[in-house]
């Protein structure tokens, strides 16, 4: 387009023979279009719609299972950044390691299961992949320099939802507290049950180990 | 000839000594039924005392002890679970006893503003409680009933 506009002197070779790389691309678009609203003079209107429906179900499914292959444990810990740090770091939790073997792995927590927002954060995801390329937290030393600028993306996620991630599994109203420490009871009525709190307000670093902790409120 | 003959009889007793000591499998009540020179099976882990009821101190220099569970609570460099709850500021909502004003001070006695690094590290003197039953029973008996006796007429 801009090329167009671009006043050719007298001495240029014809416009037809040496067309900017725009022009050209904008030809390209508006031959593509012409091609697109014309009727198929080849192929049959059942023969377009049955090809459409095959190529859309190749195509939503290739895209979902690719989506649940990047929603793995395994895939996640395919990076060494995760796999030394936080992955490392949780195999000591309880989110790991407990009595009844039932285990939270990294999707569980960090990935929405609702499938708008698994889209968003897939979306944000792609900012983690540059930062892996780039090799912005490839050592322990820049991984914890960074650590807490990290933690305060997922608390603020956290509290955004109302810590969905967590009552993905641990339910309020599933909650015996007859079966809880009394600590946990007292804590529990004042804070979750009256909906004054929400579970990442006061179980931070229960996962993975906490960044430099001054500044974060409740914390010294 | 004697001589020989009651050389040859402390060789004989010795002998006879050393291999019923041998025999002998020497073993402490302490520590169960395994030999001395096995490892024997390691105990079952005892839970901790959970129930957040304060505990009565021995002693008056006693660090109180911790009445509750503390799996996992992280107190290093970046952080301390235990502050969360015990600091001055958070007291309020969490109802947890302050820690003590005497963590303050460094070691010339100069009260600081926060808890001064040398108290920062909560489990050298406060620990949880296991419920397991000691081993060796504990005849240890509080500064106030030692008192007590000696106060005329006034037996407890």
């Amino acid at each position: 387009m801009s090329s167009a506009d671009i006043p050719q002197g007298p001495g240029t070779p014809a416009p037809e023979k040496r067309l900017g790389l725009l022009r050209r691309a904008w030809q390209f678009v508006l031959d593509l279009v012409d091609v697109l609203l014309k009727p198929s003079s080849i192929f049959g209107l059942g023969v377009l719609v049955l090809a459409g429906f095959v190529a859309g179900v190749i195509f939503w499914g290739g895209f979902n299972t690719a989506l649940e292959i990047t929603n793995t444990e395994k895939f996640c810990t395919g990076c060494h950044e995760m796999k030394d740090n936080v992955f490392a770091e949780l195999k000591t939790t309880v989110h790991f390691s407990n009595r009844s073997g039932v285990r939270a792995s990294c999707p569980d927590c960090h990935v929405p299961h609702n499938w708008t927002d698994k889209i968003a954060r897939k979306m944000q995801a792609s900012k983690e992949v540059w930062g892996h390329l780039f090799g912005s937290i490839d050592t322990r030393e820049k991984f914890n320099d960074r650590r807490l600028e990290l933690a305060l993306h997922e608390w603020a996620r956290f509290k955004a939802n109302d810590s969905l991630e967590c009552r993905n599994c641990h339910s309020s109203q599933s909650m015996d507290i007859t079966r809880q420490s009394p600590r946990a009871v007292e804590a529990h009525q004042r804070f979750l049950f009256t909906g004054q709190k929400t579970c990442i307000d006061c179980h931070k670093g229960i996962a993975h180990h906490l960044p430099d902790m001054r500044g974060v409120p409740g914390w010294q | 000839m004697i001589k020989k003959l009651a050389m040859m009889l402390l060789a004989a007793s010795l002998a006879a000594g050393s291999s019923a000591l041998l025999a002998q499998s020497v073993s402490s009540s302490l520590r169960g039924p395994a030999p001395l020179n096995d490892e024997g099976p390691a105990p079952p882990m005892q839970p901790m005392k959970n129930t957040a009821e304060k505990e009565v101190r021995n002693y008056p220099e006693q660090p109180p002890v911790i009445p509750h569970a503390i799996d996992g609570y992280q107190v290093d460099m970046q952080g301390n679970k235990c502050l969360s709850c015990h600091a001055r500021a958070r007291t309020a909502e969490s109802k947890a006893p302050m820690l003590s004003i005497t963590h303050f001070m460094d070691r010339d006695g100069q009260f600081l503003a926060s808890v001064s690094p040398r108290r920062y590290f909560c489990n050298q003197c406060h620990v949880p409680q296991s419920v397991a039953t000691p081993p060796v029973s504990n005849d240890f008996v509080d500064i106030d009933t030692v008192l007590s006796h000696d106060k005329p007429g006034a037996k407890r």
